[in-house]
């Protein structure tokens, strides 16, 4: 089959995931104790509010209805309106949007610069010390809380150092690079672990082929056989595992907007849970879901163009 | 024919059983332990190893600098930051021990019954883990933390709610490789011997695979669990806490940079020790791996 | 490496001029976590140009490993330890990887056993072809995609200009394996060392397979090395024979002395084990008893265990490859008992 029917394929079947998503982030209402509105209305419940927002959210009709209700106005664009700032939530989210999706695609870039020669070292010669020593770094990685590393990030090379701006999004193409450099970077730490060590198996496993005897045998020069023969077989399961964690990359843009101020829609949920603006968190909850469900699609489709044996097999 | 086959075939008369390796010949698994058990030990042992209460204000005493008084200064409410810190670690520790159990309880009980039932009981509980995986995990942590308001009840549901994904995956795959078997050896032998070798190939397998997995678990809890106590939803004070320490220390990190580095760096540490062990595990655990 | 042994092959293969490819002494080790395993103990071989020289012996007797190091591609683990490979004069143990890298394609090839694993998966077969003469001969895409595809039909491959851009995962075996083969003639090397080519391959494409080899080489005169536990297949190729076992090179010389008057009782057994070599290709039945142990092999002839002829002396030195006749050799000390053996079951010695 064509890679067309394999995308179509692949996106008939995530409609019920991506259902699924809309009535977690829909249910989540419900989690709340006691009355949803008293509580999110918290000291500013008045009976008055309360029944306005009853009436918004149409909490006092069935679930099955409220539910269609919930996903009539999805379908319609309509994501609600912001309890703190009474503007539609759809368009603080698009306004927000481009500069997690900068973030987010700014650390995978970043990411990869740091994990491939990283793990390319440690698997040119496994057991050495120079792999003990690529192994244990993202062991350090792994347990590094991304908040912590983003203050230290910006106390040591913004504040103190003057490298990079202390926080915001910056000024055009340039402006963007500049100042996304620190949360990008923190955002890549906790990745790479993750990224170096499935890359340095899959170079290690591909390092071991027969092919790539072939390749030496043919005499293959160095350089050519590591980016033709290692690197492009190398890639492909590491996609995969790129794709399986990047809900921990996408997750972990939260807390690095919040620290370097990112006006992204990590921040935005951030500030909308203390402000308790429930709207907003879930439209933005819903929004990251999807993000996850895309990213995974996007994920699988360059895995099937990067390995031509999926094509087929399917 | 690879350099070891012929090695192997060479040795393979004399030896029926390929070799494996012991658990003491792993640095990596040693090291962690090692690591592990200190951290433990001074947590566990905090009331041995400092006189001060971690919530003791000392207003007379506040943002002191490393002494023989206080080992590591304190805080700007004079708090002993080596106190904090030991406690805090109980705490954190202990949240994220029960944070792991209680995922690992109810995905062992889905995974089970998705596994063995099979149909569309299985298919209903699989379409419930696709839909939980697609949400980034701190996202909905933290929705979650946020709907059922803060503290530590708060994370532990959360946590679970969303945790048990992957244990249910593990146990439900031990159990769909198990019945294949079952199936076979049904077919040859016709019937109860398959449940003891279930017995014998299942639970080892599904355990160590469980537990290895728990390992990065609990860092990926420990990370989230001061992540919200960092951002006040966490851990509420007065209990000290990693997270709640380096928000405080944060607003004095350029005259004192310790209140903030110190317990990150434990954090760090921590989730090292835990990977170490988790890994050495994993190697240990599946021969042939190297 | 032993003057009487290098002396005296210089005399014995009375061959069709100098011999292409001189190997001597050859000594591989491959690091296990149970020892040191001495794949290649001391092996000795000459490949003159234009003949096919077979290396036979079963799995672990160190075949591929000799092969392998003649090329330099050894498994990370094994290395040259002593010996020299000379071709033209210029010892290739002696070269740097960069330096053989030269060598490999335009001067020897090498065709491997599993063509499913030799090939990279993700790579159009075609540019695999095309990929060395790019590299080694200068040619551009064009060029060398030309080369690749002229090279695919001549060894058999139909409709080659579209199954350039396969992959080889949509290929058969036997075509796979016919790849490999215009891969390995892609740059024109003087000679190509074969491992196992056939042995993955049904028994009609081995067939196929080897007469293609045999007709390609015939026509460009390039020698062959060819490695297998198969008698009947190196039969099929090769003029002269070289008996592997646990590393040592044990019987050596033409392919139909080999076959019809082995002087060494591993080499009879091997022939017994196929016994209608001109018509039936029956799997080798194995030699009672089992390989030695290459890390610690047997003291004194390493054959002597497995051995029915064996006597006290097999038991004490290790018996070196020594000259019975123009070009026949032998490593034990007893061979006339083969003979013997055989004359007593009727053949006519």
């Amino acid at each position: 089959m064509g890679r067309m029917t394999f995308v179509i394929r692949r996106l008939l079947l995530l409609i019920p995931t991506a259902l699924g998503v809309t009535i977690i982030a829909f249910f989540m209402i419900h989690l709340i104790p006691g009355d949803p509105a008293a509580t999110i209305l918290g000291i500013h419940a008045t009976p008055r509010a309360v029944a306005i927002l009853h009436h918004q959210w149409g909490l006092d009709r069935p679930l099955a209805s409220q539910y269609w209700l919930f996903m009539d106005r999805l379908v319609h664009g309509n994501l609600g309106q912001s309890l703190y700032y009474r503007v539609p939530v759809s368009g603080l989210v698009t306004s927000r949007l481009p500069a997690t999706i900068w973030l987010i695609a700014y650390a995978a870039v970043i990411a990869v610069v740091i994990s491939v020669p990283l793990a390319m070292i440690a698997a040119s010669r496994k057991d050495a010390v120079r792999d003990h020593v690529v192994r244990v770094i993202p062991l350090l990685g792994l347990g590094m809380p991304a908040f912590w590393l983003a203050i230290i990030l910006q106390s040591e090379l913004a504040v103190r150092l003057h490298l990079f701006p202390v926080t915001g999004y910056g000024q055009g193409p340039i402006g963007h690079l500049h100042s996304m450099f620190l949360p990008a970077l923190t955002v890549a730490v906790a990745l790479c672990p993750v990224v170096i060590r499935s890359l340095r198996a899959s170079m290690l496993n591909v390092l071991g082929a027969d092919f790539i005897t072939t390749a030496k045998a043919k005499g293959v020069p160095g350089s050519r056989l590591f980016i033709r023969h290692v690197l492009r077989n190398a890639v492909i399961p590491a996609v995969t595992v790129l794709g399986i964690n990047i809900g921990f990359l996408i997750g972990g843009t939260l807390i690095v907007e919040q620290v370097f101020s990112v006006p992204g829609i990590g921040s935005l949920m951030i500030n909308s849970i203390f402000q308790r603006d429930f709207p907003v968190v879930q439209a933005v909850a819903l929004v990251f879901g999807v993000m996850v469900v895309l990213v995974n699609l996007l994920t699988d489709m360059a895995y099937a163009s990067l390995d031509p044996r999926v094509r087929f097999d399917r | 024919m690879s350099a070891l086959s012929i090695a192997g075939a060479a040795e393979t008369a004399e030896r029926a059983r390929p070799r494996r390796a012991h658990w003491y010949r792993q640095p990596a698994l040693i090291a962690g332990l090692v690591l592990l058990a200190i951290i433990l030990f001074m947590v566990l042992a905090a009331p041995l190893l400092t006189s001060y209460n971690p919530d003791t204000q000392n207003l007379s005493a506040t943002l002191q600098g490393l002494s023989s008084r206080h080992l590591l200064g304190t805080d700007q409410e004079g708090r002993d930051t080596f106190t904090r810190l030991l406690y805090g670690g109980r705490t954190d520790l202990q949240v994220a021990f029960l944070a792991v159990l209680f995922p690992f309880i109810l995905g062992t009980v889905l995974g089970s019954v998705a596994g063995y039932f099979g149909g569309w009981v299985d298919i209903l509980i699989m379409r419930l883990v696709d839909i939980v995986v697609a949400f980034p995990f701190f996202v909905l942590i933290i929705a979650l933390v946020f709907v059922l308001g803060p503290g530590q009840r708060s994370i532990y549901v959360a946590i679970t709610l969303v945790g048990w994904v992957s244990y249910a995956r593990i146990i439900r795959g031990e159990i769909l490789v198990a019945k294949r078997q079952e199936y076979v050896l049904a077919a040859r032998s016709g019937g109860l011997s398959s449940l003891r070798i279930m017995g014998r190939h299942l639970l080892p397998n599904v355990i160590t695979q469980a537990i290895v997995y728990a390992m990065s678990d609990i860092v990926q809890d420990i990370l989230a669990i001061v992540t919200l106590s960092y951002l006040g939803l966490g851990i509420q004070p007065p209990t000290p806490d990693w997270g709640t320490m380096i928000s405080d220390g944060q607003n004095f990190l350029t005259t004192h940079w310790q209140l903030t580095t110190i317990p990150g760096i434990a954090v760090v540490i921590t989730g090292l020790a835990l990977s170490l062990v988790g890994d050495g595990l994993a190697d240990l655990l599946r021969p042939g791996q190297s | 490496m032993s003057e009487s042994t290098a002396a005296s092959s210089g005399q014995a293969w009375v061959a069709a001029g100098q011999p292409l490819l001189q190997v001597s002494d050859l000594r591989v080790q491959i690091a296990s976590r149970r020892g040191i395993v001495r794949a290649v103990d001391g092996v000795s071989l000459e490949v003159p140009a234009g003949e096919a020289v077979g290396l036979v012996g079963e799995s672990g007797s160190g075949k591929s490993m000799t092969l392998r190091a003649i090329l330099g591609v050894l498994p990370p683990e094994a290395s040259v330890v002593g010996g020299q490979v000379v071709l033209d004069g210029v010892d290739l143990t002696e070269l740097t990887n960069s330096q053989l890298n030269k060598i490999r394609g335009p001067r020897i090839a090498m065709i491997f056993q599993e063509p499913m694993s030799a090939l990279n998966p993700v790579m159009r077969v075609g540019n695999q072809i095309a990929e060395g003469p790019q590299v080694h001969l200068g040619m551009n895409r064009t060029q060398a995609a030309e080369r690749a595809i002229e090279l695919m039909r001549r060894v058999g491959i139909p409709d080659a200009e579209r199954r350039y851009r396969s992959f080889p995962h949509e290929f058969s075996g036997g075509m796979r394996q016919r790849v490999m083969i215009a891969i390995a003639l892609s740059c024109e090397p003087s000679m190509i060392l074969c491992d196992e080519p056939t042995t993955a391959l049904d028994v009609t494409i081995q067939d196929q397979i080897l007469r293609l080899l045999a007709r390609l080489c015939k026509e460009s005169g390039t020698s062959l090395v060819f490695v297998t536990h198969d008698l009947p297949v190196v039969a099929q190729i090769c003029h002269r024979l070289a008996v592997m076992y646990a590393g040592q090179i044990v019987e050596r010389g033409t392919v139909e002395e080999i076959l019809t008057k082995p002087c060494h009782p591993y080499t009879l057994g091997l022939v017994r084990s196929a016994p209608d070599v001109d018509h039936v290709r029956s799997a080798l039945v194995p030699i009672p008893g089992s390989p030695p142990s290459l890390i610690d092999p047997p003291t004194g002839c390493r054959f002597h265990p497995r051995c029915k002829f064996a006597e006290e002396d097999c038991t004490v030195t290790d018996p070196p490859l020594r000259f019975i006749d123009a070009g026949r050799a032998t490593a034990c000390l007893h061979f006339e008992r083969c003979l013997d053996e055989l004359r007593t079951e009727g053949a006519d010695l």
